[in-house]
């Protein structure tokens, strides 16, 4: 009785709740432990509502000691990326901007996480306003990365994908503009899930890039995606841009034995064959193709004329519509005001503000977005840019009238050291590379970890697949987990010592 | 040289912004209700807070488009929401939802009733046609407020107003002195009202102006244009006037001042202060203000499907226009008359028609209602609504005249006898003044008498003046006070001819 397992899954912890062998109250305490123990060290979490979440985790016990039917995340504490909007604590962003924000009102996935029973159990670190692919850029400096503290645990949602690869919690909330979902859960060794846009709502997901931003999931197995998916996926009349679509049986799809047999998979010869690919991430995925060609899958080759516009083609469209969603944090009515005596007039307390409360990196994107979208410039940028965007999304419409998804790596290398490329910002924006496509087009994308490389840092594998087709990309994705019998893992220096 | 004053022509178009009656917000779902304490009709949308979204409001493209058809535009198959992105502290986003190149209503025009005095033709109902550019939706901002009593500046922000619905509608400089201006203002608000796209409540901000203002002088046969001043911040009919009749003078002793003409000279943003009277600098630009609009990637773009837009044109048909040619041409009320009523309001007019389809003769109720009935409203500050008598009892009592029942002067006590008890028929009314119809006999009896005393009245009728007659109704009155005037004159008209 009241044992933890090991490794945190949602499915075995769910077992255990609902058979009484583990109490939602053991299992909080024990996560706060870790919390405690671990989190000085990676940076993962930088708020946490304890008292709110033992108190929950009582509710939850009381409810399944009385027999009562409960909800499927009853119980189990997942954290939340610090962008998406909760009533309980405050809703930084990471930021300097929004450091004693409180949020009148929870986002729509914080609601939804919490009626299917989940426990908030603390938001976690990531690149200012989600702007970023390392941490560094947040305003409570970085997270680390578990597998090698030294290296990034990637962005923007680094510290979600961190708390999961750690074993602090079970799953994870991200929001994924470029990447920054799928570049963290690769370079953390999770699993990590960007739902088609407009799946998931983005009421309470504090806008970066409004048109490319999605809240998605990271866990430690697909069938855990499938869980927390089932959870947050669906319509909300609160977001205009939500799909109306019925949510299917995700976590159906994850477990029915599907024949992989004939299905098509394709692959980006560019991609594979890119000279600026690690020759490691390179040989585990050739590895995971040759998985999938013995699972009997068609391996198609894929042209992507297109994708070498996508970096180009983001660092338009992203920065110009940060810099007009950006321009609400004036100082004026909520979060930080510069003190400044000079800011004496308004301009000059707006100005003072902005440029005290935003960092290096948001700046950067809401002069260029300004600067694009200026007149006499916004033809060359931002409406070129949404031309090939429309080229991009062809692309793959073409791609998928062929094969069912489709497979390449999620980043160019595994985790990057810190410090590496924080000052060379056409490096790291060259990081999404892989990731932003998905974005462009709407489409769901999932990084799964496949062989680690010789020196044991992760690597993953991302798999693409067309609008609202999660249930094929999940069903896939765990066909391959499956064959090559994958079993998550925690970093030695985060496995429970009391287990 | 005495020709400089007046060798210009004034060129004017107006931008109006017209609050749309909706019971919420663009937006989002507060309440839009005028007049409560500050900020307390906000959520995190209409305040920018971090992750609210936008959500449209269906009524507010329902009125747009109910607008739109009345205003003669063609209303686009597709509309789409741009933001236009500036700093102020009454606009919570740093940036207004707008519409930026393709509104929701483009073209159009607005025919406007011409005072004889400014027509030189001097005949009645010329119109004439000022041609609309668009008109789009956009959100309203809050309100700043600065109060510098305490001698700190001391400035405050309600935000109540912020996300209310707006309509601009961007007329073509087709205007050329302020009275014009001013009669397209109201005329424009005359039918917003009508079609119940807006309350038209003027004091309340619900039709707010901006002008864009030059003149075009010509020398030597060519024209020189002065500079374009837009005056901004015109709140009612009289600062329309005021403001553009100063702006004229202002710009012409300019002009003949420096010679400055458009292009040569920065184009300038006024403001009116109605206190002083006069127009003040606000902001002098070489270019226009950037606001870098873009699609806001939080809204869909909106389809107007053909059944919207059938709808909208069958719901813009009751317009001032249409009633004007109902009271004047099937009524055959006078324009001036007819005028009257149309200003009063659509449930003036309804009134008015409600009362003919009851019965009652059009001029007679038109009479009525111009003497009575608003004169009533008036001294009470009612709207028709809260008139007590109904077009039904008030038709019932207008024919009870035509037919003879009572006298003109015995109606209206009826009619005031109606207004303090609204429960009365029309013939318990009549009644309870002790009116008693008389009996034909009676009267035929009581005319006979009169005429065998009053026998040069039968000679002057017989010469031809059957008007004499009406010499006897006085003597009739003594005698019989319920006595109808009419009636006694045709009984002694008849029994005249009878004699012969």
């Amino acid at each position: 009785m009241n044992s933890t397992p090991k490794i945190l899954t949602l499915n075995s912890l769910g077992q255990q709740l609902r058979s009484g062998a583990l109490s939602s109250r053991r299992l909080i305490e024990n996560q706060l432990d870790q919390v405690h123990r671990s989190n000085a060290s990676i940076n993962a979490i930088v708020s946490i509502d304890s008292d709110r979440a033992l108190a929950q985790a009582d509710y939850w016990d009381r409810q399944i000691a009385s027999g009562q039917s409960i909800p499927a995340l009853a119980g189990i504490p997942i954290s939340v990326k610090d962008n998406l909007c909760s009533k309980t604590g405050v809703t930084t962003c990471g930021s300097r901007m929004l450091r004693d924000f409180r949020s009148p009102y929870d986002a729509h996935v914080v609601e939804r996480l919490e009626s299917s029973g989940a426990i908030l159990f603390g938001k976690t670190n990531l690149d200012e306003f989600a702007m970023g692919g390392s941490t560094e850029t947040s305003v409570f400096g970085p997270s680390r990365n578990p597998w090698d503290l030294q290296r990034t645990c990637g962005g923007s949602s680094g510290g979600s994908a961190a708390a999961v690869a750690a074993g602090l919690v079970p799953a994870s909330l991200g929001t994924d503009t470029g990447g920054s979902i799928r570049q963290p859960a690769a370079f953390c060794g999770v699993c990590g899930l960007k739902p088609t846009y407009g799946r998931v709502s983005r009421w309470g997901l504090i806008s970066y890039a409004s048109s490319l931003d999605t809240a998605g999931v990271f866990a430690q197995s697909v069938e855990d995606i499938a869980l927390v998916l089932q959870a947050i996926a669906g319509h909300d009349p609160r977001d205009s841009t939500s799909l109306p679509h019925d949510v299917p049986d995700y976590l159906a799809a994850v477990h029915q034995e599907p024949s992989i047999q004939g299905t098509r998979i394709g692959v980006i010869r560019d991609q594979i064959e890119s000279p600026g690919l690690d020759p490691q991430v390179r040989s585990s995925l050739l590895e995971a193709i040759e998985a999938y060609r013995k699972l009997g899958a068609q391996i198609v080759d894929v042209q992507m004329p297109h994708s070498k516009y996508s970096i180009a083609t983001y660092y338009i469209i992203a920065p110009c519509e940060a810099s007009s969603n950006l321009a609400r944090y004036d100082g004026v009515h909520y979060g930080f005001r510069s003190s400044a005596k000079t800011a004496s007039t308004l301009d000059r307390m707006i100005e003072q503000t902005r440029s005290e409360g935003f960092g290096p990196e948001v700046q950067r994107r809401i002069l260029l977005g300004t600067y694009a979208l200026s007149a006499g410039y916004y033809d060359a940028y931002y409406l070129q840019a949404l031309k090939v965007r429309r080229l991009i999304r062809q692309d793959y419409d073409d791609a998928f009238a062929k094969v069912d998804v489709l497979l390449g790596p999620t980043t160019p290398q595994p985790a990057f050291r810190l410090g590496e490329k924080i000052n060379d910002p056409i490096q790291l924006y060259l990081q999404d590379l892989f990731t932003v496509g998905a974005n462009l087009a709407g489409i769901p994308a999932l990084s799964i970890p496949t062989a680690p490389g010789p020196d044991g840092l992760p690597i993953g594998m991302q798999l693409q697949a067309p609008v609202l087709a999660e249930a094929k990309l999940l069903s896939i994705a765990a066909a391959y987990h499956r064959a090559t019998e994958y079993q998550p893992k925690l970093p030695a220096a985060f496995e429970d010592p009391t287990s | 040289m005495n020709d400089t004053a007046t060798d210009y022509r004034v060129v004017i178009g107006l931008e109006v912004h017209v609050q749309l009656k909706t019971q919420t917000k663009l937006f989002c779902r507060c309440s839009t209700r005028f007049g409560q304490p500050p900020n307390t009709q906000v959520c995190p949308v209409c305040l920018g807070l971090p992750g609210a979204l936008p959500v449209l409001n269906a009524h507010a493209i329902e009125l747009a488009c109910r607008a739109g058809a009345a205003l003669n535009c063609e209303l686009a198959d597709s509309t789409k929401w741009d933001r236009k992105n500036y700093f102020y502290p009454d606009l919570p986003k740093g940036y207004q939802t707008s519409q930026y190149d393709l509104p929701i209503c483009a073209g159009g025009h607005v025919d406007i009733p011409i005072a004889p005095s400014v027509h030189p033709s001097g005949s009645e109902n010329v119109v004439k046609r000022i041609r609309l550019v668009r008109a789009h939706l956009e959100e309203d901002a809050g309100k700043s407020m600065h109060d510098e009593h305490s001698g700190r500046a001391d400035s405050k922000i309600d935000l109540n107003r912020a996300g209310t619905p707006l309509l601009e509608i961007v007329s073509e400089p087709d205007l050329s002195c302020a009275e014009e201006a001013k009669t397209y203002l109201s005329e424009l608000r005359l039918l917003m009202v009508y079609l119940g796209v807006s309350d038209g409540n003027m004091q309340e901000g619900s039709l707010r102006a901006d002008a864009n203002v030059n003149l075009h002088f010509v020398r030597d046969g060519k024209t020189i244009a002065t500079p374009i001043v837009e005056v901004k911040n015109l709140n009612s009919f009289r600062s329309v006037e005021r403001a553009i009749d100063f702006e004229v003078a202002r710009q012409a002793s300019e002009f003949l001042r420096t010679g400055l003409a458009k292009g040569q000279a920065p184009k300038q943003t006024r403001g009116w202060n109605d206190a002083l009277g006069q127009t003040e600098l606000q902001r002098e630009k070489e270019e226009e203000a950037d606001y870098r609009y873009f699609p806001c990637p939080d809204l869909v773009p909106v389809r107007l499907t053909s059944l919207q837009k059938q709808t909208a044109n069958e719901q813009s048909t009751a317009t001032p226009t249409h009633y004007r040619d109902l009271l004047i041409h099937e009524h055959e009320l006078k324009s001036n008359d007819a005028e009257i009523l149309i200003q009063q309001g659509k449930s003036v007019v309804e009134y008015f028609l409600h009362c003919i389809r009851a019965g009652a003769n059009a001029k007679r109720v038109a009479v009525w209602m111009l003497q009575d009935v608003l004169r009533t409203l008036n001294d009470r500050s009612i709207g028709i609504e809260l008139y007590p008598v109904s077009p039904t009892r008030m038709a019932e009592l207008l024919t009870a005249i035509e037919q003879g029942k009572v006298d003109t002067s015995q109606a209206k006590q009826a009619l005031a006898k109606l207004i303090d008890e609204p429960n009365l028929s029309v013939d318990a009314a009549i009644e309870s003044l002790g009116i008693v119809r008389v009996d034909a006999s009676e009267i035929e009896s009581l005319c006979k008498e009169l005429l065998a005393e009053n026998t040069d009245v039968i000679d002057k009728v017989r010469a031809g003046n059957t008007k004499a007659v009406a010499a006897l109704v006085g003597q009739a009155k003594k005698r019989n006070r319920n006595a109808d005037p009419r009636l006694v004159q045709e009984t002694c008209l008849k029994l005249i001819e009878q004699m012969q």
